[in-house]
């Protein structure tokens, strides 16, 4: 026999469900810790996505309680819409099975491979089946099954099959008894991850029962659910010229630039016939009969017509007030700025990202910035460093953003929490366990531009609460300490205190109104002095009213109110200025005088007037 | 009231006043103050001593801290009046602690007041003695062939510091003026840093061998030991030689002595020995000796580099032993040079060096 004969008798088709069997590690199961974070988060993505396409407000429990010595069961429930009878063991127990992998549309799941692989992973380390309960709706009843998937043929098993009493109208429970080990305290652990769960999710309530048996509740922020992303067809901009090839070959349309409009987004019949005659093929050619050399030059016209950006409603982000109240309620801050990018697209794909940052109060000031990422609203927890949010933040010069970076590059230290969220039709991973975003340029640009945004908000932020500040200081020494200082210094001499109005505007930067009267006998003498303490130039008008006649005010404008008598001046101080105003009245003694009025200036840079 | 404590009320009245005037006249309360760093120190030709240049930064009400700083000078400036006034003394540390009932003006810690004293004593151009206020600080003791006359609350005593004294030797009192030299027969000062040493000495009766006067300077030397020695210098006309450790912390300690400290430099006329001159442990002797040794830490190291850019160091010797000591990256105590057995310091090292120096 050949030996070519000899070899062709060993190779025979793998099964994925073996295959992955063998290499788990590629789907989030290494680690004992990692395998309960996965398998509890294919559960609960499921759970939103389902909540989310039946605009349900999500309210899902997790249970983890230990099962033996190193298996622990793990229960998610959901009051999701439901699955039909029929499709619960596909769903569960074959791998590949799924309804978003032929969908251009924002989801947490893609592939359809997360949940089976779960399932997969709890009967190859437990040796026990998967039970599920499902109910669509009041009137029907509640299915119950036990599933094991065989590996060899990737088909579900069905062990047990039938009908049960459940207290839920509608929602799915998943029960698996898999190998793990249960952590706390660190990043990676089911409570970090439910977490930041609930803090990209803020309309969803999520409960957690540790194995001891201590109850966690993420309560939702927002009653109102996130708009649906819709389906769209792909975006000219980027496509690959293998995908644009079959495409041409397998559809129906009988034209190219039917084709163009129908199975394109952003594809009016305009840029259709500008796209044909870019590529200089005609626009009724059969699709089918487009060459090789042809589709290169319609993908070099899809690259120089302008085409429209891709539409934002298949994609679903999160929201800047609700990336707010997420973060305000899960840290202790002083400062939130969050902010929506637009949509832009990579390789045909459209793609939003978003960005927050939550500032000071009780985070760590030693400490490097934590960074929470997140892509399609799934956190992200593993492989931190090999992620372009994580590149993309090193990236950013921090020291402009008043926060310490060593070398002008790297992770940040400093009271802050770094918030980004990537989400896609289609989110380029770096590997199949979905940990990690991969650094494709146009993706990273948008996560700087998004982060440096906040970064932005939080410096101007804190230069407002350092100007307050010093307006403070400067409020504390003329309110607490001068006043006791010139009390110490007059009773030391025994003199009388001084009047210290002067000293305070002058602290303050202020514009000082001081008025002297000397009374003679062809009547008063006033005089109003005006310096301008302050650092700016200073226009306003100054008021006096009283009940005597006039005798002589020149430069002031003399009206009569009433019985009573108004001069009004107009006074424009350059900084240091001083003008000295006087006029004369008819009045015998001391003249009965209130306080002068001031017009055109905030109070807090007047002293000696009344601000009207 | 005694006349010098009028002089000195008339004095912190002045300076009160000035507060008061400024404030009538509208100006913002302001004291001008030399700069208290090493950067505002200057040699003075004259007494061969460190004192402040012209440096000088202003303490003004316009900022928080001024603010702060203006007010407890006023009320420490109350406190000193109402003492004169009552012919009453307190220490630095009481005054920290009366401060506890003076609200906003308050002190955080007593370095705070201790600082403030000393200003007051810049602008005054008076001692702290002047305000009736004491240190408590630990003073110097001295072993060797001198005889003085100490005025004490019982009476005038007349002591020889090596037949009337224990072991411990002769105490010196806080107020240094208060003593008289009378008699002694002594060829050299030597002034030790650590009792240790200064104990080792004294057990190998080097006092007797040398006929030395032994001064334990006890860390870095308080005001009474620093007049002490400057008194010793220029009354006796003696040579005096100060031995310390070999790290920058000793090598500071011995310029306060000779040269006048950076804090005090208000004082170094008063104070400052300039003819007193530096023994060891230095850099050099690390590897001559071959001496047990520690590496620096970082204070060390950073203490060395400000000590090349203070201006009492600018000098050859300095210059080439502090850079040799961080190429070196080691620091040996005194008593190292027990290596050699208890009686090489006595026996040879201190010999050797003061004859090398032209001690003895």
């Amino acid at each position: 026999m050949a030996i070519a004969e000899e070899l062709a008798k060993k190779q025979r088709v793998i099964s994925v469900a073996e295959f992955f069997e063998k290499n788990r590690q590629i789907l989030g199961f290494d680690s004992a810790p990692r395998s309960l974070i996965t398998c509890v988060k294919e559960a609960v993505d499921n759970a939103l996505d389902a909540c989310e396409d039946a605009s349900i407000l999500p309210d899902i429990f997790v249970q983890v309680a230990r099962a033996g010595d190193d298996t622990f069961l793990v229960t998610v429930e959901d009051n999701g819409p439901g699955i039909v009878k029929e499709q619960i063991p596909r769903i569960f127990a074959k791998l590949l099975y799924g309804s978003r992998f032929h969908v251009l549309k924002q989801s947490r799941g893609q592939q359809g491979i997360g949940i089976s692989a779960a399932v997969l992973y709890s009967q190859l380390t437990s040796g026990k089946p998967t039970k599920i309960t499902s109910r669509i709706g009041l009137n029907d009843p509640a299915h119950y099954y036990e599933l094991i998937i065989n590996t060899k043929i990737n088909e579900p098993e069905i062990l047990v099959e039938r009908t049960t009493e459940w207290d839920r109208p509608h929602g799915t429970r998943i029960e698996m008894e898999i190998e793990a080990s249960y952590v706390r305290g660190r990043r990676q652990s089911i409570h970090e991850y439910l977490k930041s769960t609930a803090i990209v999710n803020p309309h969803a309530r999520l409960t957690l029962i540790e194995p001891d048996g201590n109850m966690m509740v993420f309560d939702r922020a927002t009653d109102i659910m996130p708009p649906q992303p819709k389906e769209i067809m792909p975006h000219p901009d980027g496509i690959e010229l293998g995908t644009l090839i079959k495409m041409l070959r397998y559809t129906e349309r009988q034209k190219l630039v039917s084709f163009l409009m129908n199975e394109f987004s952003r594809m009016g019949r305009k840029t259709a016939e500008d796209i044909c005659k870019d590529a200089a093929i005609d626009p009724s050619e059969i699709p089918a009969n487009i060459s090789h050399d042809q589709a290169k030059h319609l993908l070099g016209a899809f690259r120089k017509v302008r085409i429209q950006a891709p539409p934002m409603d298949c994609l679903s982000p999160i929201g800047e007030d609700q990336i707010y109240q997420g973060l305000e309620k899960e840290y202790d801050v002083d400062f939130i700025s969050t902010t929506t990018r637009s949509a832009t697209v990579h390789s045909g794909n459209p793609f939003i990202v978003e960005a927050g940052i939550a500032f000071g109060g009780s985070l760590p000031k030693e400490d490097r910035i934590e960074i929470l990422r997140f892509a399609n609203k799934v956190p992200l927890l593993y492989q931190q460093g090999g992620c372009a949010i994580t590149h993309a933040i090193s990236d950013v010069n921090w020291k402009n953003y008043d926060l310490n970076q060593s070398g002008g590059t790297g992770i940040p230290v400093g009271p802050a929490v770094v918030f980004v969220h990537v989400a896609s039709t289609k989110v380029p991973f770096t590997s199949e366990s979905k940990d990690a975003i991969a650094d494709i340029p146009e993706i990273m640009n948008e996560i700087k531009l998004a982060v440096q945004e906040v970064a932005r908000d939080t410096k101007n932020y804190l230069s407002r609460k350092k100007l307050l500040e010093r307006r403070k200081d400067k409020e504390e020494i003329i309110k607490k300490i001068l006043p006791k200082m010139v009390a110490k210094v007059s009773s030391i001499l025994g003199k009388e205190e001084p009047d210290i109005r002067p000293v305070i505007a002058k602290i303050m930067g202020n514009v000082l109104v001081q008025r002297e009267v000397t009374s003679k006998a062809d009547g008063c003498f006033v005089s109003l002095k005006v310096r301008n303490f302050d650092e700016h130039a200073r226009s306003f008008k100054l008021h006096e009213l009283f009940k005597y006649d006039v005798l002589e005010a020149p430069e002031a404008k003399i009206m009569k109110v009433g019985n009573s008598t108004s001069l009004v001046w107009k006074i424009s101080l350059v900084p240091g200025e001083q003008k000295v105003l006087s006029y004369n009245i008819e009045c015998s003694g001391t003249p009965e005088l209130q306080a002068p009025i001031a017009e055109g200036i905030d109070k807090e840079i007047i002293t000696g007037a009344k601000v009207v | 009231m005694l006349e010098k404590d009028e002089l000195t009320q008339r004095k912190l009245l002045h300076l009160i006043n000035g507060f008061y005037t400024q404030l009538e006249s509208g100006e913002i309360p302001a004291l001008l103050l030399p700069t208290r760093t090493k950067a505002n120190i200057a040699y003075d030709d004259e007494s061969e001593v460190w004192v402040y240049g012209e440096r000088e930064s202003t303490r003004s009400a316009k900022t928080t801290r001024g603010a702060y700083q203006l007010l407890k000078t006023s009320y420490v400036v109350d406190f000193v009046n109402t003492q004169l006034k009552q012919a009453k003394s307190s220490t630095l540390r009481e005054l920290y602690y009366i401060s506890e009932n003076w609200d906003l003006a308050k002190f955080g810690e007593q370095q705070e007041s201790d600082r403030l004293i000393e200003d007051l004593e810049i602008v005054s151009e008076l001692q702290r003695e002047d305000f009736h206020i004491r240190p408590e600080e630990d003073g110097a003791s001295i072993m060797g062939p001198l005889r003085i006359r100490e005025k004490t609350r019982r009476g005038t005593k007349t002591i020889h510091c090596q037949e009337d004294v224990g072991e411990a030797g002769y105490q010196v009192p806080c107020n240094v003026d208060a003593l008289e030299f009378l008699e002694h027969d002594a060829r050299l000062v030597i002034a030790i840093e650590t009792g240790g040493m200064r104990d080792r000495l004294i057990e190998n009766e080097f006092d007797e061998k040398f006929d030395a006067i032994i001064i334990h300077l006890k860390g870095q030397p308080a005001r009474s030991t620093r007049r002490l020695m400057k008194r010793i210098s220029e009354e006796l006309k003696l040579p005096v030689a100060v031995f310390t450790d070999g790290d920058p912390w000793s090598y500071r300690i011995f310029a306060s002595v000779a040269y006048g400290s950076i804090k005090s430099a208000h004082l170094s006329e008063y104070m400052a020995a300039p003819a007193a001159m530096f023994v060891g442990i230095r850099p050099s002797d690390i590897i001559n000796y071959e001496l047990p040794n520690d590496k620096l830490t970082d204070q060390d190291i950073r203490a060395l580099h400000s000590l090349l850019s203070d201006p009492r160091f600018d000098s050859e010797f300095w210059r080439s032993e502090v850079n040799l000591q961080l190429e070196l990256n080691k620091k040996s105590e005194q008593q190292s040079l027990a290596k050699y057995g208890l009686d090489f310091v006595t026996d040879t090292y201190l010999p050797e060096r003061l004859t090398e120096m032209g001690i003895i």
